[in-house]
């Protein structure tokens, strides 16, 4: 059944090169731990992808209850955690990931700069990798401030106020992340909208550069 | 693989076998991450609806043979959401007697709120959404949109007052 599903839409759209091309995709030997276990440094991109899928997923979930308002949010927040099933769960994949992405795309980060993968031919998908680097802490940022606890507000305090330390612009950064002259109902609006529309948007377009770009160019060569 | 090869080893294939392998472990993996996230979606659908306790809406002498609106509060959370007030409802209240009649304003074609006499209809409730009517008694009128009759409300009568309760719903005229 599922096969003749399959054949059907085979048949009249072709899929099957689409996905051969990447199953048949050989891995080189220095990368595939089953050949030397300490090639296992060359998962960490894949692994930081692999938290980004969760993330995108428990993120879109999470908005189901979520509210970005000042007077609610933090309510939402709690209700979803502790009244609706599995809401420790799903907001715990979430607010731990953000971490776990953070770590492994540092790892990733270190794993390219020390085996020297960022070097001709492959300079301009390190500054893909440095963009998506910002956009992450971007989204580490905005996303901290939606809770709307005394945690959130202060690091988003401190935060903006560090921005607003920016020889000649700082004041006018400041204000365009608070939206207002505080910290308030207009930040919390907008880092929304930065948190899952405008940075999610630059992470997909700038994932799908890089993951372009190391098919196109390869895997580095051995040490 | 030839013919004679898969006569020779029967049974699975390495490569059929790897397959499955993969295929329910990712399974497993993407259940492991997809199932908190879809109970936490569906939740709605399995929590159980709050109890409706009885509200007083007046004394019982206020009510007579014409139906007449009379709004209460009734507590009921709404997520995080819990309006100390209360949440506005409406009942179309008529009495014969001892016999009380409390009737639902939501409309049963399409949940819109009905009228007693609205739109200019004597001796009915009138529906302007899609004009639905109901006689007096809250009964359907045949050939309109609805297709069952007006719900009532529980009530019932302590020290002269009028107390409401849940909603029940009636078979279809």
């Amino acid at each position: 059944m599922l096969k003749a599903a399959y054949e059907w839409l085979d048949k009249r759209i072709d899929i099957t090169p689409m996905w051969r091309d990447i199953a048949d995709h050989e891995v080189p030997e220095h990368v595939n731990p089953a050949h030397h276990f300490s090639a296992f440094i060359y998962c960490f991109g894949g692994l930081t992808f692999f938290i980004v899928v969760i993330q995108i997923l428990s993120g879109m979930f999470l908005t189901m209850y979520y509210v970005p308002d000042i007077e609610n949010a933090w309510k939402s927040v709690d209700y979803l955690q502790n009244e609706i099933a599995f809401g420790h769960i799903v907001r715990g994949m979430h607010h731990w990931g953000a971490s776990v992405s953070i770590v492994m795309l540092f790892l990733h980060t270190m794993r390219v700069f020390f085996t020297g993968s960022y070097k001709n031919p492959r300079e301009f998908n390190w500054v893909v990798g440095m963009l998506l680097f910002f956009t992450m802490l971007g989204l580490g940022f905005t996303g901290y401030l939606l809770p709307w606890d005394n945690k959130a507000y202060f690091a988003t305090q401190v935060g903006i106020q560090i921005a607003a330390s920016v020889p000649v612009v700082g004041d006018a950064i400041a204000t365009f992340l608070q939206g207002g002259e505080i910290v308030g109902a207009q930040t919390l609006a907008r880092f929304f909208a930065l948190h899952v529309f405008f940075l999610p948007a630059a992470l997909l377009g700038l994932m799908g550069a890089h993951f372009f770009l190391i098919r196109k160019q390869g895997i580095s060569g051995p040490l | 693989m030839s013919e004679k090869e898969n006569q020779r080893k029967p049974g699975m294939s390495r490569r059929k076998f790897l397959t499955y392998t993969i295929a329910s472990t990712g399974g497993f993996l993407a259940s492991g991450v997809l199932f908190p996230m879809i109970r936490f979606a569906v939740d709605p659908l399995l929590q159980k609806g709050a109890d409706t306790k009885f509200v007083d809406v007046g004394p019982v002498e206020e009510f007579g043979k014409e139906p007449k609106s009379v709004e209460f509060r009734i507590k009921r959370k709404d997520g995080w959401y819990k309006p100390e007030e209360g949440e506005k409802a409406t009942a179309w209240v008529q009495r014969e007697g001892n016999e009380i009649l409390a009737l639902s304003p939501i409309c049963k074609h399409l949940g819109c709120t009905v009228k007693w006499e609205g739109g200019g209809h004597q001796e009915q409730f009138y529906c302007p959404c899609h004009g639905g009517l109901y006689t007096k008694d809250g009964i359907n009128v045949p050939g309109t949109p609805p297709n069952a009759p007006l719900d009532m409300y529980d009530y019932k009568v302590e020290n002269g007052r009028l107390l409401l309760g849940a909603i029940k719903q009636r078979g279809g005229a």
